[in-house]
């Protein structure tokens, strides 16, 4: 009885998705307070019973209730507690109702911390949010319902989730990269709203920007979580490999951080509104794309479901829905969002506008790379692929290109610049950058590349010009300590995300040109040198796990006969599929990752096995860690909590009156 | 014209400046980036010009694969069961790399005939594959013979 719960709950949930999504927004045009009003118990509601469904499916998984058809596809009774729990996204039924749950989330969230907004903004907001999840809920329904049974009769034991999923990858991010991507729809539910009311002014750039921050944070941790991932499970010694799935939430992102950039002109200068608003849209668009990509069945990869068409259908037409209108909607209403250009050719608004224009183009160039295959596919009929040396060659200029204006954008100022004020504030920026570029990688890896030292010439660029700006903005104050405190968070924010940009570039240039990797085939006591590593095969013994049986291989470390690490990488044979599954040993440094991944012993009773050093590897992610934190801090800045509780004030009054009103 | 009149055109000429170069490298990239796709028939036929990188797709002839006693070097044969393409590979191959298998591999074919790998792709699990991979093994179907039970398996939910 308890699926058939979880199914009424999902039902539930629609029908109040209906009524979210019409009567607050006809509310809001009508003025009908009491209509409006409905918006968030209304959104509460919805949380509520797509959150007893998500915990219903849970249940199954807990009880190992193989009548349900997603159950027995994707656990087993052997699989691990900590597995049997996040099974529940393991496929892609259980994995859409996530995605909807954190939609749901995100609008309770809204609804919660939406005090300082009037009310029929609100309505609008979560009303389209509704539209939104009611697509979801119907989608989920009538072509994915996880709580379908297996009929006649359920199988003695599930088919077991796919081992590359068994990880702790796995656990973190999936929900954080759908937090991240749905935390989009509410910002396009702003923008939404905006095109509706024709509200669109400095105080709806204050609403919407904390939300886009968080979202924009969540998402470059959930990014982060892939790629760190996929760099410790698949075992290519790679942290990114331009697959067609990983590419819709760097897209995302891309466009996520145009958006949040363009927020701020916005906010502070009131001008590239329909061009803020458009970055709503667009990044709300990667991420239905993403869905559409891994849920359509148009290609296949690590990410993809098993699918049928009619799933592809559905969403293109929601997809199609959401995207269309709400251009159509734009088309009609942008004309009337009037910007001043009150500014130079000169100003921080022209280099943030730069920074749009590269950030834009970059997008817009992996979605081509990415859409290009399928599109040529479709027409020719003809199988291709676009391999990584297009995104490299394409990616790598514009990201050079994006950091050298991240230097600058910071110490420039709004509506005009003079040239030769920047250029007095950063030449010998420039100058120590171009040093220590040099200097650098020569001092640490001995070696000399060109394209390392211009990517560490542009960290040290984006680290020496943030040192420069701080120390301008703390000059006049008394001391340097209360110069620093009068500094708000939002500019901490913006500092601390553009650090992680110089660690990310540090790493990604770093690892990039002096990572060695060597393939070879060991036998027991054999060594053999990588780097200034010696790596020494110990021996190898059987493991045995609670759903694996696999051999274990020891390898020691040694560096200048010192011993540094013990690694010991495995070859399992999930017990209830056959699936063999190799678990890399990674030794995990700040400096330096030491990395075995094994291959197939020899009759003789050697190894194969390919190992590898990567310099700084860990400072990619490292640097996604500031990057969010930076979102974060600005997010939490002073003058959103401010706003806030004015306008508690003014509406507990407002509220009193209404009340009055209606009664 | 208004002065920021003016200043709009300029931002908008610059955009446009900005986007259609972007597009121009773009498109330029990408025409030197594209890896076709082949199945061993189309490869024995000769379809594929003298040196080209390229990916070729199709099943591992069983009882073909042969490994090195002393390296890291693997012989196998790959098939649609109509021809048969020799590939020969230096490296760790993927887990699910079984005879039998459908599996892609990326590279160029050597003066003797002999598909050099740089890279081999294989089904990353049972309910897996990639689209090169299916469509390897839809045409080793097609082609009727050894009829096995891969065909539906990533369309049965």
């Amino acid at each position: 009885m308890i699926p058939e719960l979880g199914s009424f709950s999902l039902i539930l949930a629609l029908l109040l998705c209906v009524a979210l999504g019409t009567l607050p927004i006809i509310g809001a045009s009508t003025n009908n307070v009491l209509w409006m009003s409905l918006a968030r118990p209304l959104t509460a509601g919805i949380f509520v019973f797509v959150g007893l469904a998500l915990a219903t499916l849970t249940y199954a998984f807990a009880t190992d209730d193989f009548s349900v058809q997603y159950v027995a596809q994707t656990s087993n009774t052997l699989l691990p507690a900590r597995y049997k729990f996040t099974a529940v996204w393991g496929g892609h039924e259980g994995s859409f109702l996530l995605w909807t749950f954190m939609l749901t989330g995100w609008m309770v969230a809204v609804s919660i911390f939406s005090k300082s907004m009037p009310l029929d903004f609100l309505s609008r907001v979560l009303g389209i949010l509704g539209m939104l999840c009611f697509g979801y809920l119907l989608f989920m329904l009538a072509t994915s319902n996880p709580f379908d049974r297996v009929v006649p009769l359920p199988p003695a034991d599930g088919a077991d989730l796919n081992s590359a999923l068994q990880d702790f990858g796995f656990i973190v991010h999936p929900p954080t990269l759908y937090m991240g991507y749905v935390g989009f729809s509410v910002v396009f539910a702003f923008a939404v709203a905006a095109l509706l009311s024709g509200r669109l002014d400095a105080a709806w750039a204050r609403w919407c920007r904390p939300w886009a921050n968080i979202a924009w944070a969540i998402l470059t941790i959930g990014i982060a979580l892939g790629s760190w991932w996929a760099y410790y499970e698949l075992g290519w010694g790679g942290w990114w490999a331009w697959d067609p799935v990983e590419n819709p939430p760097l897209i995302t992102w891309l466009f996520g951080t145009a958006l949040i950039h363009s927020l701020a002109v916005t906010e502070k200068r009131g001008v590239f509104k329909s061009w803020t608003i458009m970055l709503a849209i667009l990044a709300f668009s990667g991420s239905l794309l993403g869905t559409f990509i891994t849920r359509s069945g148009l290609l296949t990869s690590v990410h993809a479901f098993a699918s049928d068409p009619s799933r592809g259908f559905f969403i293109l037409g929601i997809l199609g829905i959401a995207i269309g209108g709400s251009l159509t909607l734009f088309a009609l209403r942008a004309p009337m969002l009037k910007s001043d250009f009150s500014f130079d050719l000169v100003s921080r608004e022209i280099f943030l506008l730069v920074n749009n224009v590269i950030l834009v183009v970059s997008a817009a160039s992996v979605f081509l790379g990415t859409l290009f295959p399928m599109v040529y596919q479709a027409v020719t009929d003809d199988l291709i692929s676009i391999g990584p040396p297009y995104f490299n060659l394409i990616f790598v200029p514009l990201m050079f290109l994006l950091v050298i204006f991240v230097g600058i954008g910071p110490i420039s100022r709004w509506k005009k610049t003079s040239v030769s004020f920047l250029v007095k504030q950063l030449s010998k920026v420039a100058l120590a950058s171009l040093a220590i570029g040099v200097a650098l990688p020569l001092v640490i890896l001995l070696e000399f590349s060109l394209p390392a030292t211009i990517a560490m010439s542009l960290s040290a660029w984006i680290v020496l010009g943030m040192i420069k700006d701080i120390a301008n903005k703390t000059a006049n104050k008394p001391d340097f300590i209360s110069g620093l405190r009068s500094l708000s968070y939002s500019y901490y924010g913006m500092q601390l995300a553009h650090f992680g940009i110089a660690l990310m570039v540090t790493g990604v240039a770093l690892t990039s040109y002096f990572s060695t990797e060597k393939s070879v085939l060991l036998d027991s006591g054999q060594s053999i040198d990588v780097g200034s590593y010696v790596f020494t095969l110990k021996g190898s013994s059987q493991v045995r796990g609670a759903n694996y049986v696999g051999e274990e291989v020891t390898m020691l470390v040694t560096k200048s006969d010192v011993p540094i690490a013990t690694l010991l990488p495995q070859r399992r044979i999930y017990i209830a599929t056959g699936t063999p599954s190799t678990e890399m040993a990674i030794d995990a440094g700040f400096l330096r990752d030491l990395f075995v991944t094994l291959g197939e012993q020899k009759e003789s009773g050697a190894w194969s096995m390919t190992i590898y050093v990567k310099p700084f590897i860990r400072w990619i992610w490292l640097g996604a860690i500031f990057m969010a934190f930076g979102g974060s801090l600005a997010a939490a800045d002073k003058r959103y909590r401010k706003l806030q509780k004015r306008t508690e004030q003014s509406l507990e009054i407002k509220g009193g009156e209404a009340l009055q009103a209606v009664s | 014209m208004k002065p920021h009149r003016k200043k709009k055109l300029g931002i908008i000429l610059f955009i446009a400046a900005g986007l259609s170069v972007a597009t121009g490298v773009t498109l330029f990239a990408l025409s030197q980036n594209i890896n076709m796709f082949f199945t061993p028939t189309q490869v024995a036929d000769g379809e594929v010009k003298g040196d080209t990188y390229f990916r070729i797709g199709g099943m591992v002839k069983e009882g073909s694969i042969v490994h090195s006693g002393d390296s890291l070097e693997v012989k196998f044969i790959t098939t649609d069961f109509v021809s048969d393409v020799p590939i020969q590979y230096e490296g760790i191959l993927p887990d699910l790399f079984r005879e039998g298998q459908g599996i892609v591999a990326e590279g160029k074919v050597d003066v003797a005939g002999v598909f050099q790998a740089s890279k081999v792709l294989a089904k990353h699990d049972e309910n897996y594959m990639s689209a090169e991979v299916k469509a390897a093994m839809d045409s080793a179907a097609a082609a009727g013979e050894k009829q096995k039970s891969y065909g539906g398996k990533s369309n049965d939910t």
